[in-house]
Parts: C-alpha cells; structure tokens; sequence
C-alpha cells in the first residue's frame, strides 16, 4: 500500500476539541449561550464549557430524546443552546425530537455532535454514525456543517452561536490535520476552492477534505489538473460551486465518511442531474456498516483516502475521455 | 390574567363562573369537531374542568392580547391531539377571533391539527408527537432559573403519553435539576386509542410512579374544580422539586354515548351525533 497518505508532519487536532475551545471562547462572550451534554462531555468537549459555567451547563444524562427536547424548550425562551452527544444518539436516537421539536419549531438550537464516521475507530459499528448527513439534510431550516479541520470547526461554531436557527455540526474523534491555510475563511453555505483545476474536481467533506487535497498534489505529478472543494456545508449546498465544478472541469469524485446514499455525494448529484449533468463519482460506505479499528486505517480500508481517490478520479477520467 | 405581583399566590375563584365558562367550551369544542369532521373530542372535553381552572381561576400569567410577552407564564400542550378545547380557550380570551375556531384543522387555518406557534396565537410550542412537549416544557422552566426570571411552566400529558419513554427521561431529570416552576396536568382517564389503558399497556399508580421519580405528586376529580384549583395552589407552594397533578377524569364527559368510549379518542361527531350531544348539554343545535 502506498504510504503517501500518511499526514506529514503537521500539527493535528480533533475537531470536537476545537469545538470545545470555541464553546467556551463563546460562553466567555455570551451569557445567553446554554449546554446540553447526554453523559459524554468528556469525549464531546463540552466539559470544558461545563468547568467555566457550570451555571449554564447541564448535563442530562444518558437520555437523548430529553436532551433534545429540554434544548428546544431552553431555546424557545430566547436562549442560543448547544447539544452535544456522539453522533449517533444526537441525531440517531433523537431523529423525532430533532425533527419535532429543533427543526420545526426553527428554534437556535446547535446540535454539534461527535464521533461520526468510521474514523470514530475502535467502537466499531454500533458507534460510527454514517447516516446522519443524508437525515439531517433532508429537514426544512436545518443547516449542516462539516468541518474540516480544527480551525474551520472554531469557525463553525462560531458562525453556528451567530445565526439563528437549528445547526447540525458534524465533529469527528480522530485527530486530523491543521492543513488549511491560516487565513482560512469559514462561511456558511460556501465551498472552499484548495486547489485550482480543470480537469476534474475532487469533493471533500470533514476529514475527508484533506485526503482530496493530498489526491489533488498526486494527480498534479501525474499531470492532471484537479480542482479540490472543501464542501463544509452541506446544507444550504454550494450550489454555484458545484455547476461551475461540472460545467468547467467535467467530472466530480465525492468524498465522505458517510453512506454513498443520501450525504455529500447525493447532495452533489441532485445539483449536477438537474442543472449541468456530468459524470459523478461518489465515494463513501458501500451500502455496509463499519468495523472496529484505528480511525485512519478503517479511512483506508474503506477506499476514503488520497489513493483510493486518485485511483477513482482516473477511472472517471478514463470514461471522460 | 395578568398578575405578576406573586404567582404563587393562592387563587380563589368563582366556581360558577368556571363552571358555565367550562360548559360552553364544551359545546365549542363539539362544534369545531363536527366542522373540521376530523380530531379528538374524548380529551377534549375530559380535560375542559381543569383547564379552565387553569386559565380562567387566574392561575395562569399570561396577556391574552400579548401571547408573545417574554415573562409570561407557559403552557405546552404535549398532549396535542386536543388542542381544541386550547383553542376554545383561546379564543374565548379574546388572543385570536372566535370565528376562527371554526376552520379547525382546515387548509390555510391558523389553527392546525396538532399545536404550531407558527400558525396560532397563544400557543407555545409544537406538540404533538407524545413525550416531546413535556421535555419542551422542562426547558422552558429551566429557563426561568438560568435567566432569574419567575415565570412557570404548566404541561398537559396524559396516562396515554405516559407509555413513552420520553416522559420518563423528563420527569428524572426535572428532578435531577430541582426544577420547581414546572407543573404536570396529566388526564388520567384510562382510556388510550386502541382502548383502555389497562389492556393496552397498563401504565399502573401514575401517582405513585412520579412520587417514586420525585415529584410532588397528588391525583384529583378533574372535574372537581375545587380540587383542581386546590391542587394548583399547592403546587405553586412546593419548593426544590417538580409538581404532577393526576386528573382522574372521564373521557368525553359528559355526553352520554362518548363517555368512556375509546372510539372517541379522535372521532369528530357527525350532526346528528352533534345534535344530541347539543341536546344533552341544554342548548338547541
């Protein structure tokens, strides 16, 4: 196996703990800001938050539904609420609150959840949530973000407290990388051009974003140019983003940690098959659960990382051509 | 009805006037239901005594003319399916205009099948799917605390809604967190839409199932309205833990042939049914 896709020597971070940091940074400024945590601030982070404020911090115990429910009531008095379990049981166990109570009532309620995607590692299936983006997606006044790396996830969460309204806030286990660019500027519903290019465009979301940008610096030594979007918001999709992706390079690779049904690549091809058609390759979980292992060889295994999608982007080149 | 001065005051109101404001409620809500030919008359009327103890033996904060106004008292109706006695009330102080009540569960009307604050004035939350709004209601309470506002928090339930889970989470964690300005007025009428709870899924002493959890917890005659507006009293009195009044009542009452009837849980009643049921309660259809 080639071993290009080991991260080089760069300071790495776990987005969740950069959702910590921001959270308290965002406690500190706003006394209106109120946590929720279903028994795992620790993993989550919010303890951090809970340590500062304890006041407005309130742990709910291993009970999702009520967690949700409880952050809607909070929120309907005027209070911007942030709910944090893995995400499995945030959106898994507490779809219906989420749906009822968060989405329709379009209350400020921050659903930032951690432990998604098979990158959560040695938990195994029952802990790697890879179904959350095509459910979350799908809710009027929801918006979805996936960061990337620590700074983008800061940025996140930051414009998650400043707009009002439900959030959905993938955050991942694993620590990933602080590859994007120091002034690097998250906005919401925006892709993120990484790199330039013309003959295809690669499509990362959350950590799979800099395994796009490591495929990207491989098929430029191969001689092909490949566009690379950071796509961190999946809903409201960059819908600009992705016809100019099609329209001036002609074919598109997604990539996510995530069901090929229903994410980031689904999202992609309801954009393309209805505004610029082009051949779309999507890149995700095959129709199949995870397994237990290391975050980073369960990315490879699963064909997520930048080999697996060199390799693709070159078949779909192939049948450009 | 606004009395900020001391909400935990004791209320004693005119229990005739209850009484006759409670029985054309009644007929409202049997009119709604029979225009929108669809909903749920059973709850409805069950629950007319105490709610109108509630709302109109002043133990509620609210500004009818401002159902918005930050520091008033909530009410969620986590057992949504019958809002129309909510809206009756509603609309009898004067927060929408009565002639709406009679597009119930129509397209474009404000007022929808289950409870939407997008839709209706007065409303506080979106309920409806059983065991979401009590957790709702948790929140709102909490609020209170983490804002030093005095506001209080009353949620409808039922022995019904009871059998979810949710209910359960909540009334832990209300405890948990010492929640004191949240009252739970639950319909005990041991009857659920497939038909009595005690086959469908015996849910036990619900009064000594939320005493067990924590709660200040007491079961009344819902229809009794002193008992209610007893109940209420005390419960404002109670201090570092959250209060359930159980309210025995009769599903449908008191019309003849839907007293204690399942089948109306959630069956409008046609005209002649409306008729009779008009009759029984002393007014010409």
């Amino acid at each position: 196996m080639a071993t290009t896709t080991e991260a080089p020597a760069v300071k790495t971070v776990a987005t969740r703990e950069s959702y910590g940091k921001a959270l308290a940074e965002i406690g500190a400024l706003r006394t209106d800001v109120i946590v929720l945590d279903a028994d795992l601030s620790g993993s989550t982070k919010t303890n951090v938050f809970a340590k500062q404020f304890p006041e407005r911090f309130f742990n709910m115990g291993v009970a999702e539904a009520n967690m949700i429910g409880t952050a809607s009531g909070l929120a309907h008095t005027g209070l911007t609420v942030f709910a944090s379990s893995f995400a499995m049981f945030a959106v898994g166990k507490a779809f219906e609150q989420v749906r009822q109570e968060v989405a329709l009532p379009n209350v400020s309620v921050k659903i930032c959840a951690s432990h998604a995607g098979v990158t959560t590692g040695e938990d195994g299936a029952s802990h790697q949530m890879l179904e959350d983006l095509a459910i979350m997606r799908v809710l009027p006044n929801m918006t979805v973000i996936v960061p990337a790396d620590g700074n983008e996830a800061e940025q996140a969460v930051r414009a998650a407290a400043e707009t009002s309204g439900p959030f959905y806030v993938r955050l991942s286990r694993m620590k990933t990388p602080l590859f994007l660019p120091s002034d690097y500027r998250f906005e919401i519903g925006k892709a993120a051009k990484l790199r330039d290019g013309n003959d295809i465009t690669l499509i990362g979301t959350g950590v799979t974003a800099y395994q796009c940008v490591l495929a990207g610096e491989q098929l430029a030594a191969q001689g092909t140019s490949a566009r690379v979007l950071n796509m961190a918001t999946i809903k409201p999709l960059d819908v600009e983003a992705v016809v100019a992706a099609a329209r001036e390079t002609g074919g598109i690779v997604t990539v996510e940690e995530h069901q090929r049904a229903g994410g980031l690549g689904s999202a992609v091809c309801e954009v393309v098959a209805e505004s610029h058609p082009c051949n779309v390759t999507r890149l995700g979980m095959q129709d199949r659960f995870g397994e237990s292992g290391p975050g980073d060889q369960l990315l490879e295994h699963f064909g997520l990382t930048a080999p697996a999608i060199v390799a693709a982007a070159n078949t779909l080149l192939e049948k450009n051509r | 009805m606004i009395a900020v001065a001391d909400r935990r005051a004791p209320r004693d109101p005119d229990f005739d006037e209850l009484a006759a404001i409670a029985h054309e409620l009644r007929i409202d809500v049997l009119k709604m239901l029979n225009l929108s030919a669809s909903g749920h008359p059973g709850g409805s009327l069950g629950m007319a005594d105490v709610f109108t103890t509630l709302f109109f033996g002043g133990h509620l904060a609210i500004d009818p003319q401002d159902p918005t106004w930050a520091e008033r008292d909530r009410f969620v109706l986590s057992n949504g399916h019958i809002c129309p006695i909510l809206y009756a009330i509603l609309a009898r102080l004067g927060t929408f205009p009565r002639d709406d009540l009679w597009t119930l569960r129509k397209l474009g009307s404000n007022l929808q099948g289950h409870p939407d604050f997008h839709h209706t004035k007065g409303v506080d939350a979106c309920t409806g799917s059983l065991g979401n709004g009590v957790s709702v209601a948790l929140g709102m309470a909490l609020s209170a605390r983490i804002q030093n506002k005095d506001w209080r928090v009353y949620v409808g339930s039922s022995d019904g809604e009871s059998q979810e889970g949710q209910v359960w989470e909540m009334a832990t964690a209300a405890v948990h967190h010492k929640v004191d300005n949240l009252t739970l007025l639950l319909d005990w009428n041991g009857i659920q839409i497939d038909g009595f709870t005690k086959d469908v899924m015996d849910v036990g002493d619900l009064r000594a199932k939320f005493e067990t959890f924590g709660w200040h917890a007491v079961e009344v005659d819902g229809h009794d309205m002193r008992a209610v507006n007893d109940a209420l009293n005390a419960a404002k009195q109670v201090q570092g833990k959250p209060q359930a009044i159980l309210c025995r009542t009769v599903l449908g009452k008191p019309i003849s042939f839907m007293e204690n009837v399942a089948k109306w849980h959630g069956v409008a009643p046609d005209d002649d049914q409306l008729a009779q049921a008009l009759t029984e309660l002393g007014t010409a259809p």
